[in-house]
C-alpha cells in the first residue's frame, strides 16, 4: 500500500515536471499552442508503472540479503564464472569461442567484421583499463588519451616517415607506456576522486594538445591516408585488408588476455591488488607503493597503445574527435559493468556496451537513455559487475587438511 | 645479548599536540618487551614512527636485524624498513579484505620474491618454482596459526579473531627479526586470548626473534612480557619487570589504577 501511495506520488511529480516538453507544444508558424494530453496519460502511466518495479525490486533485493547471506546466493550469483573455473566446462566452451572468432569474417559481411574490430578492439582497452580500476583501485579518467597517443604515434611515424605498421605496434604501446609512467608520477599521491579528475584533466590535454598543434598533428582535420598493415608487401582489397584487421586484433585481444590473466595471478599482480585493498597495510608489507603504482599506469596504459595503433590502421584517418572523455566513460563502464578485476566481465562488457548498440540501432536515439540507465540499475543491484570478483583459488595438497574437512 | 632495537630520545609532534615526547626503549633479541598505556597515550604512534609509516619529528631509531649491521632506520620508507626486518600488525585490522587468505600470506612475501614484470608473463621454470615455494610456505604459515582450513576464503569472511591471527600470519610471512603487535587481542574471547598467548610463545621460540606488543589486556602483558614500558600522553612514565612495573605508584595512578585489574 505504501508501495502504491509512493509510486503514485512519484508519477504524479514527473506528469508536472514533464508538463512544458510533453503536452504542451508551441506551433510558432500559426501561432497556436498545441496540448497533447496523451502525452500526459503515458507519463504517468509509464512511471507509475517503472516506480513501482524499482520499489519491488529494493525491496526484494533487501530481502534476499536478509534471509539468505552466504553460499545459496554466491552460487547462484555467479553460474557464468563457476562454470568458467571448470575445465570440463571451460575447455571446450573457449575451444568453441575461439573456433567461432577464427571463422567468424567468412560467415559475415564486411561491415559486420568492422563492428567487430572495434569490440575486439575495446576489449583490449577494457583489460588495458581493468589493471589500473580493477586491478590496482585507481579511478582513472583519461584512457582515451593512451589510445590516442598510440593512434597517433603510428598516424605521425606513418605520415612522415613512412613507418610501417608492424614497427609502429610496438612503439605505440611504448609510448603509451612511457605516457603513463609519466602521467603517474604526479598522481602519485592522489587518490580516489582526486585522482579521477587530475587523469580526466590529463586526458583532455592530450586531446586539446593533438587538436591545436595544427603543423604537426593536422589539428582538428587529423590525419588521413594512413597505410593500412603489410602482409609481405601484398596488395590487399578493402575488404580483405579489413580481414586482416580483424585477424590482428584477435589476436592481441588473446595476448593481451592471456598477459593480464598472467599479471594478475603473479607476485606483481598480488601486489596491486593489496594497493587497492589497503595502501598502508602494503607498505607494511614491504610493498614499494611508487613502483607498484607506475607499473599499474604502465602496464594498463601500453595495452590502449597497441589498440590505438590498430585503430589507425583500420580507419586509415583519425582526429582527436576519436578521442574524447566520452571514449573514456565507455572504457570505464565497459569495466566497471562487467566487473572490476575480471577479464571475462571486460568481454560481457564490451559486448554490452559496443555490440548491443550496434545491432540495436533502432534504439540509437535512445541509446544514452539506456546506457545510463544500465549503469544507475547495475549500481543499485549488482555493484560488483556482471561477473563478481573473487580471490583466486590456490590449490594445495595437504593430507592433514583432507582428514580435518572429513570429521 | 644483543639489542635488536634501540631508540633514543623519539618524538612526534601532530602540530601542537606532543604525542611521542622523548621516548627511550630497547628490545633485546629474543625478547618479549610490552608497551603498555592509557588510551590516547601514543602507543601506535611509537610503532609508526619505528617502522615508517610517520617520520619521527626527533630522535634516533636503530634496528639491527638477524646477522646483519645496526641500521639507522628513521624516515626510511615503510617498505624499506619491512624488507630490513621488522613486521608488524595494526590495531584496527587491515587485512586486504578481498584477497584470499592465502593470498594475504603470499603478499607479505612480497620483499621476499623476485619474480617480475616479464617473469610475470613468460613464467619460466624458476619463476614457477619461486611462486609454488611461496604457495607452500604461506601455507604453511597458515597451518601454524590454524588458519589453513580456511585458505582460499576471502579474508573478509573470517571471523574476528582469526583476522587477528591472519594479520600475525601475514607479519610473519616477511620473515622479520622483530615483531611488533598492536593489541592483538583486542576483541577476543579469553578462550581465544589464551592460545593467542601460547602462540605468541611459540612464534618467539620457534621463529627466534623479539617481540615488542601492545596490549590493553592485563593478564597478558603479565604473563608474557619479560619487560614492560608504560606509557602516559607520550612519555614513558615506568619501566621494568612486570613486578616492579605493577607495584610503581606512578602507573598504579596513571593506569592500573583506573583500569583496576592487577
Ligand atoms: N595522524 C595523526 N594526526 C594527528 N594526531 C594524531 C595522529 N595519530 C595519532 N594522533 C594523536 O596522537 C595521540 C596518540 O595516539 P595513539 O593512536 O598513538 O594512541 P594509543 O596509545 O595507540 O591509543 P589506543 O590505546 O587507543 O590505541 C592521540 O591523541 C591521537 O589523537
Ligand atoms: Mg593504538
Amino acid at each position: 500500500m505504501q508501495g502504491l501511495k509512493q509510486s503514485i506520488i512519484t508519477s504524479l511529480w514527473f506528469m508536472f515536471l514533464t508538463f512544458p516538453i510533453m503536452v504542451a507544444r508551441v506551433n510558432t508558424i500559426e501561432n497556436t499552442v498545441e496540448w497533447r494530453w496523451m502525452n500526459l496519460a503515458y507519463v504517468g502511466v509509464g512511471v507509475f508503472f517503472l516506480s513501482y518495479v524499482w520499489r519491488w525490486a529494493l525491496a526484494r533485493k533487501e530481502a534476499k540479503q536478509y534471509e539468505a547471506p552466504s553460499t545459496e546466493t554466491a552460487k547462484k550469483q555467479s553460474w557464468l564464472s563457476r562454470a568458467m573455473e571448470e575445465p570440463a566446462v571451460a575447455r571446450p566452451a573457449l575451444a568453441a569461442l575461439f573456433a567461432l572468432s577464427v571463422a567468424m569474417p567468412m560467415l559475415v559481411t564486411t561491415y559486420q567484421t568492422n563492428i567487430f574490430i572495434s569490440f575486439l578492439l575495446y576489449v583490449v582497452l577494457g583489460l588495458g583499463l581493468n589493471i589500473i580500476v580493477g586491478v590496482a583501485g585507481l579511478l582513472f579518467l583519461g584512457h582515451a588519451a593512451f589510445y590516442a597517443i598510440g593512434a597517433y604515434s603510428y598516424a605521425l611515424l606513418n605520415h612522415y616517415f613512412g613507418i610501417g605498421f608492424w614497427i609502429a605496434l610496438p612503439l605505440g604501446g611504448l609510448f603509451a607506456c612511457l605516457g603513463g609512467i609519466m602521467l603517474a608520477f604526479p598522481v602519485l599521491r592522489l587518490r580516489g576522486d582526486y585522482l579521477a579528475i587530475v587523469t580526466l584533466g590529463f586526458g583532455e590535454i592530450i586531446r586539446l594538445v593533438l587538436e591545436n598543434w595544427g603543423s604537426l598533428t593536422g589539428g582538428p582535420s587529423g590525419i588521413s591516408n594512413i597505410d593500412r598493415p603489410g602482409l609481405f608487401g601484398m596488395e590487399l582489397s578493402v575488404a580483405d585488408a579489413n580481414i586482416y584487421i580483424y585477424y590482428i586484433v584477435l589476436a592481441l585481444a588473446i595476448i593481451t588476455m592471456i598477459a593480464v590473466q598472467r599479471l594478475k595471478n603473479s607476485r606483481i599482480g598480488r601486489a596491486l591488488q593489496a594497493l587497492r585493498e589497503d595502501e598502508i597495510a602494503c607498505q607494511a608489507m614491504g610493498i614499494d607503493r611508487v613502483n607498484v603504482k607506475l607499473m599499474a599506469f604502465g602496464l594498463g596504459t601500453a595495452w590502449a597503445g597497441f589498440a590505438g595503433v590498430i585503430f589507425a590502421a583500420k580507419t586509415t584517418f583519425i582526429n582527436p574527435a576519436s578521442f574524447t572523455f566520452m571514449e573514456s566513460a565507455i572504457i570505464l563502464s565497459i569495466v566497471v559493468l562487467g566487473g572490476m578485476g575480471s577479464n571475462l566481465g571486460v568481454i560481457l562488457g564490451s559486448a554490452f556496451l559496443v555490440l548491443m548498440p550496434e545491432y540495436l540501432r533502432a534504439f540509437s536515439e535512445y541509446r544514452m537513455i539506456i546506457f545510463a540507465a544500465a549503469m544507475v540499475l547495475m549500481m543499485v543491484f549488482r555493484p560488483q559487475g556482471l561477473i563478481a570478483p573473487k580471490g583466486r583459488k590456490y590449490h594445495v595438497d595437504d593430507p592433514d587438511l583432507i582428514k580435518e574437512g572429513e570429521a | 645479548m644483543s639489542t635488536v632495537l634501540n631508540v633514543n630520545s623519539l618524538s612526534k609532534s601532530f602540530g601542537g599536540l606532543r604525542a611521542l615526547n622523548d621516548v627511550d626503549l630497547q628490545v633485546d633479541s629474543g625478547e618479549i618487551v610490552a608497551l603498555i598505556g592509557p588510551n590516547g597515550a601514543g602507543k601506535t604512534t611509537f610503532f609508526n614512527c619505528i617502522t615508517g609509516i610517520y617520520e619521527p619529528t626527533d630522535g634516533d631509531v636503530f634496528f639491527t636485524p638477524h646477522d646483519e649491521e645496526e641500521r639507522r632506520v628513521n624516515g626510511m620508507k615503510p617498505n624499506k624498513v619491512t624488507e630490513l626486518g621488522m613486521a608488524r600488525t595494526f590495531q584496527n585490522i587491515r587485512l586486504f579484505k578481498n584477497m584470499t587468505v592465502l593470498e594475504n600470506v603470499m603478499v607479505a612475501r612480497h620483499c621476499r620474491t623476485k619474480a617480475g614484470i616479464l617473469d610475470a608473463l613468460l613464467r619460466p621454470p624458476h619463476v614457477k618454482r619461486e611462486e609454488k615455494e611461496n604457495i607452500e610456505k604461506s601455507y604453511e604459515l597458515l597451518k601454524y596459526v590454524g588458519l589453513n582450513q580456511h585458505y582460499n576464503d576471502l579474508a573478509c569472511n573470517l571471523p574476528y579473531g582469526d583476522q587477528r591471527k591472519l594479520e600475525i600470519a601475514r607479519a610473519m610471512a616477511t620473515e622479520p627479526s622483530l615483531l611488533l603487535l598492536d593489541e592483538p587481542a583486542a576483541g577476543m574471547n579469553p578462550q581465544e586470548t589464551a592460545s593467542l598467548k601460547e602462540l605468541v610463545l611459540d612464534i618467539r621460540d620457534k621463529f627466534n626473534l623479539a617481540i615488542l606488543l601492545i596490549e590493553h589486556d592485563m593478564s597478558m602483558v603479565m604473563s608474557l612480557s619479560e619487560r614492560i614500558y608504560v606509557m602516559e600522553y607520550g612519555c614513558l612514565i615506568s619501566q621494568g619487570t612486570p613486578e616492579e612495573v605493577s607495584k610503581d605508584p606512578q602507573v598504579i595512578k596513571a593506569y592500573l589504577g583506573e583500569e583496576s585489574h592487577a
